[in-house]
């Protein structure tokens, strides 16, 4: 080892600490962010470490530096106007879609590394399946994430596609994908081989994401960002670069647990999600089955305004819809209007409230709704029995009594008990049933008032009429 | 199996164990930003990037650098970026401190 790779060699060792601790760190909302700081400053070691070796090494050739600059400045140009300026509703299409081409980034080292050995080269084990498995990996996460993107920003339609024949598509492309294997792995190279392999991971990455419903994304997203890191650590094998193995691995590994935390939250198992065809998220097919109590009663704006008016705590449980009408503003404003008149207000989050878990946190977050109102499940749920009017918006299957009976489809699940308050409030668009597909049987309690509208346009009348009894 | 590819298996399957190690129960508020930042520790492949850059020398192997340069500075940078964006949030907690502190 010469004194720079030494040198390098600690380096790359210190940021891969960085990364654990950085993680670590994450864990905690108080560390969280210093955590990521952390985490960024690992990486921007690694990257100035990595430019001195290029330099020390010399061989690099002048079109290769234009190459590299100009694609890195495209790079970051885009990746930082995009991340500052999407809103944060959209950030799990944004997450996917960097998961997207880092994936794409892992393939391209693999593809790179295969064609430079030559044409016609019989190749080592030890680099020809890392090169597999990068490339394989790499192109399933780039493909299946960029469907994950399009889903979850409606541009792909969110509900399960599926069409005649995939089963047999799907068989055809997993024996494709063996005989790429065979072909990368076991004989010389061609550069056709690789072409096979990342064609059948292109196509397999799509049938994998089309079929799942959009409710489902986020679980998937997550995956995806698991499988990132690993064709990443299997790129890091091909260039034999340490730093690449380490955090790869430790993202897929620290990945796959957050995977399986968010399919618990939801009530769902991995395996469940992967064989697709599970709802939609944004159903309005309100095929509802025939033993559904549709007596509710129907509420205004006005009789809400003045229940608010008159209640001491106030609990506002926040859902999907909440999210999809962007209706957080509006929220935030009704409930800054009640506590400056002293009403104790709160919002119940339920851990997949939002698009992803922990997603209506940060929503609230941005329009300043203050952390210690944010309550979760197990804080929130005592708080309902001496709650006055529970606000429910745009939730539907996280507040569903029949969660703790048993023979349904979310039965099991954790639900916040708003059924527990003396009274509440549902706005909602319709009578639709929530991703689950069925009926909510708090919809029809004596003490629970409907109210039709979309999030965004019911609040804003809500606020104006809790205003005007608070003035009074 | 060579020295190398043993040191580096040997890496990988322990950063493997560190990696279910450290990300034991965490709560469900930190969830997407956790995602979020763990996107970003990928993009490490930029290092990846990098090396091949350093190794082009016909316009196949440029084209492939550049993409590679690309996908891997949008990961990296946007991650990071967003990740501290999310997690910034947090940070600012009006709390009941008087008034003429929500400057931002």
């Amino acid at each position: 080892m010469s004194t720079l790779q030494t040198i390098a060699s600690l380096i790359y060792l210190i940021s891969a600490v960085c990364y654990v601790l950085g993680v670590h760190m994450m864990r905690s909302p108080k560390t969280a962010r210093k955590g990521n700081g952390l985490s960024a400053i690992g990486m921007f070691m690694a990257v100035i470490m990595i430019i001195i070796e290029v330099v020390a090494d010399g061989k690099i050739t002048a079109t290769g530096w234009i190459v590299l600059i100009a694609g890195l400045a495209v790079g970051i140009a885009y990746g930082v106007v995009k991340a500052r300026k999407v809103p944060m509703t959209d950030v799990p299409q944004l997450v996917s879609l960097f998961n997207a081409v880092g994936g794409g980034a892992a393939a391209v080292i693999g593809i790179f590394d295969y064609l430079m050995k030559g044409d016609g080269v019989a190749l080592s084990l030890a680099f020809s399946i890392p090169v597999f498995l990068d490339v394989i990996i790499g192109g399933i996460t780039f493909s299946g994430s960029l469907i994950a993107t399009g889903k979850l920003s409606g541009k792909v339609p969110g509900k399960p596609i599926t069409f005649p024949g995939a089963k047999i598509l799907n068989i055809i492309v997993v024996l494709g994908m063996l005989v790429a294997a065979w072909f990368m792995i076991a004989t010389p190279t061609n550069i056709w081989f690789v072409i096979l392999g990342l064609a059948m991971a292109l196509i397999f990455g799509l049938l994998m994401t089309l079929p799942i419903g959009g409710a489902d994304m986020p679980v998937v997203v997550s995956l995806l960002n698991a499988f990132t890191g690993l064709a990443v650590a299997f790129a890091g094998f091909v260039i034999n670069n340490q730093v690449l193995i380490i955090a790869g691995a430790l993202v897929g590994a620290a990945g796959t647990i957050l995977t399986l935390q968010m399919a618990e939250a939801m009530n769902r198992s991995v395996a469940n999600i992967l064989a697709g065809g599970f709802g939609t998220g944004d159903s309005d097919s309100g095929s509802a089955g025939p033993d559904v109590p549709v007596d509710v009663k129907e509420t205004s704006a006005d009789d809400i305004g003045l229940q608010l008016a008159y209640a001491q705590n106030v609990m506002i449980v926040p859902g999907y819809g909440l999210a999809a009408a962007q209706a957080q503003h509006e929220v935030a404003e009704l409930a800054t209007v009640l506590t400056e008149k002293g009403i104790n207000v709160n919002y119940a989050i339920h851990p997949v409230a939002g698009r992803m878990p922990g997603h209506m946190n940060v929503l609230l977050a941005d329009v300043n709704v203050p952390y210690d109102q944010m309550k979760q499940l197990d804080d929130a749920n005592p708080m309902f029995e001496s709650t006055d009017v529970s606000l429910v918006i745009g939730a539907n299957d996280v507040t569903n009594p029949l969660a703790r009976e048993s023979g349904n489809e979310i039965s099991g699940m954790p639900i916040l008990d708003v059924d527990k308050s003396k009274s509440v409030v549902v706005i909602k668009r319709s009578m639709s049933t929530g991703y689950a597909g069925i009926q909510n049987p708090l919809f029809s309690l004596d003490n629970t008032q409907m109210f039709f509208s979309d999030a965004k346009v019911g609040l804003q009348d809500i606020v104006a009429a809790t205003k005007q009894y608070l003035d009074d | 199996m060579s020295e190398e590819l043993f040191t580096n298996l040997a890496i990988f399957v322990l950063s493997l164990l560190v990696g279910f190690e450290v990300m034991s129960k965490i709560p469900a508020t930190l969830q997407t930003p956790m995602m979020s930042g763990a996107n970003a520790i990928h993009g490490v492949v930029v290092v990846g990037a990098f090396v091949i850059a350093a190794e082009a020398n016909s316009w196949v192997f440029y084209i492939l650098a550049f993409f590679g340069a690309v996908f891997a500075a949008i990961n990296v940078a946007g991650g990071y970026t967003v990740t501290d964006r999310m997690l910034g949030m947090f940070d600012r907690k009006p709390k009941a401190k008087s008034e003429g502190d929500d400057s931002k």
